[in-house]
């Protein structure tokens, strides 16, 4: 009432009191919004449907999105002690970089679930939120014989076509290994030793003549087997079923594939990461996880997932986590990658460039 | 007419010479904006690089220049001037026939031809390389053709290698040819041509003795502007060469977006822009570069 009167008598006055209001309510709301940051595109609209909207509805916040291309704008945040970001959704590799960089809070494994996650999904600062497969895929309209392993695709006389590779070590040098008759389960001792490394690479010589491209981008690899430039690659298993839908007559097998995942972790210095903890172990949970399969193709990181009756049975069939799928597969070490990537990408490009 | 040959007093003398120094000025005046432009934008940045590429974990080093003496980088670098050095060659090869045919037709003639040399130039680079894409594939319109045409069994490799890398660069760089030989052939006087015939040298003679020397500073013109930008190039073996092309821009790329090493992509810079400033140097001990860019 006393400002009711104070409005009329003294418009200003009444001004200056409702910017303070303003002012003085801002921050409590603030308090109650996160920034959450990831890729963008068709993917970080499938995490917003999934993930974020059930979340902002059930806790009464407001998530902000932003998108990223990858570690360095993390790396800048951290350091710079500018950190606008509470979520971040990396690759994995950058995720174990970035961990042993000291890039991210420590989470809480108090408050988030691991139910159902393979060891390999999570670490002490980031947790995977979902799989992706590199997967060998093959064009059945102009070869007879179709791949269904590794070692097939090193086999050019029995499986005559043409080939392609991503231009990366990472996932290379576990193939390699594979074809070259190392069982999963033991490829990462091997490649831990120098000899195995070499290994790797002996086998790669092998192929090297037969591989017509070697491919740096999803959409490459994905042209490649549409146009029918060449009849085998490695590739990712969402890309693939972009060709498929587009009717294209071409097959995946998940058989010695290889997993790899995004991780969500919270920036060293996050603006509310207490706030951050609690909708990221909200995020991981399967029942959430299990919304993903019916808006994009990746698989959720936890197999609980797929018992919440969310997912139906040919999304099951193609998910690269199925656990049918996931038995044949090879999850992606990060932790091996974050040590090693630099001294064998200089061997790799040497190889290349040769 | 008697005043021309008058020589001016001391006086009129003076007054064209403020004259003339206070155009200079003006001049000057105009191109500043210009000038600072080019300095901030250009030298400012370059300097940074050249600093950057003296640092390695916080202490002055010349890591990142070692490193570029290892095999792969060294092959790096020859295969990006083998790769210049040959679309050059091949562009002047193509386009001096069509740059002579230019200056010897009837100027409206020419000036439609030059818009069908023009067009791709206006074309995104980005289009025209996904192009020829499409047109060198294995299954592609090339191929296809010369499988029913019966001349082939077998698809030939035309893409995602070094021979996909040579074709769309040479087609982006042919412009850049055509132009300053062009502008160099329609200024060689024809009645030298004539004379030298009159004097008894075959056509043939007449174009070895005559004309191609007129011409060598839109010959030195156009190659050093083509393998200049070659050595740049990044779009064209990127998405041609099928991984196995690796230009000096596209490691540079590498190294400051994936790997973060700023350092190194850095000296790699450094070391394009030295080798383009030696060559620079090189040619302007054997010709006077103004005066291929139409200065005199």
């Amino acid at each position: 009432m006393k400002i009711d009167g104070a409005n009329m008598k003294h418009p200003r006055h009444a001004r200056s009191a409702t910017l303070c209001v303003l002012t003085l309510a801002a921050p409590a709301a603030w308090a109650q919004d996160l920034t959450f940051t990831s890729y963008g595109g068709t993917y970080q609209e499938a995490q917003r449907e999934a993930l974020l909207d059930p979340i902002e509805e059930e806790m009464g916040i407001t998530i902000r999105e932003d998108t990223l291309t990858g570690i360095a704008e993390v790396r800048a945040q951290v350091m710079s002690g500018a950190v606008s970001w509470d979520i971040v959704d990396l690759g994995l590799s950058d995720c174990a970089l970035a961990e042993a960089e000291g890039l991210f809070e420590p989470l809480d494994y108090d408050m988030i679930s691991t139910e159902g996650f393979e060891e390999s999904a999570y670490s002490d600062g980031w947790i995977g939120i979902i799989y992706y497969s590199t997967a060998l895929a093959y064009n059945t309209e102009y070869i007879d014989t179709y791949p269904a392993s590794w070692a097939d695709f090193w086999d050019v006389e029995a499986f005559p076509g043409a080939r392609a590779l991503q231009n990366v070590p990472m996932g290379n040098m576990e193939i390699a290994l594979i074809a070259d008759g190392v069982a999963m389960e033991e490829v990462y001792d091997t490649l831990s030793t120098p000899e195995g490394v070499d290994r790797a690479f002996a086998k790669l010589e092998e192929i090297r003549p037969d591989i017509d491209v070697w491919w740096s981008t999803g959409a490459q690899s994905a042209q490649l087997i549409a146009d029918g430039e060449v009849d085998m690659t490695s590739i990712w298993n969402g890309r693939l079923d972009a060709v498929q839908e587009a009717g294209v007559p071409a097959e995946l097998t998940f058989n010695e594939g290889l997993l790899s995942l995004d991780c969500l972790a919270i920036p060293r210095g996050a603006p509310n990461a207490e706030l951050a903890m609690e909708v990221l172990a909200r995020m991981v949970e399967p029942d959430l996880q299990a919304n993903i399969p019916g808006l994009i193709n990746y698989g959720p990181t936890t197999s609980l997932a797929f018992e919440e009756g969310k997912i139906t049975e040919d999304e099951t069939a193609i998910s690269p986590s199925a656990p049918d799928n996931l038995a044949v597969q090879l999850p992606i070490s990060g932790d091996f990658w974050a040590e090693n990537r630099p001294a064998i990408q200089e061997r790799w490009d040497a190889f290349i460039t040769r | 007419m008697i005043a021309i040959d008058e020589a001016p007093s001391d006086g009129r003398r003076a007054a064209t010479l403020s004259a003339e120094t206070r155009e200079q000025w003006s001049m000057f005046g105009l191109a500043l904006p210009a000038l600072l432009i080019v300095g901030f934008l250009v030298f400012l940045p370059v300097g940074w690089l050249f600093g950057l590429s003296l640092v390695a974990d916080g202490q002055p080093s010349l890591v990142h220049y070692r490193r570029l003496l290892e095999p792969a980088y060294l092959s790096i670098f020859t295969q990006t001037f083998q790769i210049s050095f040959q679309v050059t060659a091949m562009a002047l090869l193509l386009g001096y026939p069509l740059a002579y045919l230019l200056s010897q037709i009837p100027r409206k003639v020419a000036g439609l031809l030059m818009i069908c040399v023009m067009l791709p130039f206006w074309t995104s680079i980005l289009v025209r390389t996904y192009a020829w894409m499409v047109l060198l594939q294995r299954r592609g319109i090339i191929n296809g053709w010369l499988i029913d045409l019966g001349l082939i069994d077998r698809p030939l490799s035309l893409v995602n290698n070094y021979t996909g890398t040579v074709i769309g660069m040479l087609h982006v760089m042919l412009p850049f040819m055509i132009l300053p030989l062009y502008s160099a052939l329609v200024k060689v006087d024809t009645s030298l041509m004539r004379a030298a015939s009159n004097l008894g040298a075959t056509p043939m003679r007449a174009f070895f003795t005559v004309f191609l020397p007129l011409s060598m500073p839109g010959v030195i013109a156009g190659t050093l502007l083509v393998f200049v930008l070659c050595l740049g190039f990044y779009v064209t073996p990127a998405l041609l060469g099928g991984g196995r092309v690796i230009m000096v821009s596209m490691k540079i790329q590498q190294n400051a977006a994936m790997y973060f090493d700023w350092g190194a992509a850095s000296a790699l810079g450094v070391v394009l822009l030295a080798a383009t400033a030696l060559l620079f140097w090189v040619i302007s001990r054997v010709t006077r570069i103004e005066r291929l860019f139409g200065g005199s």
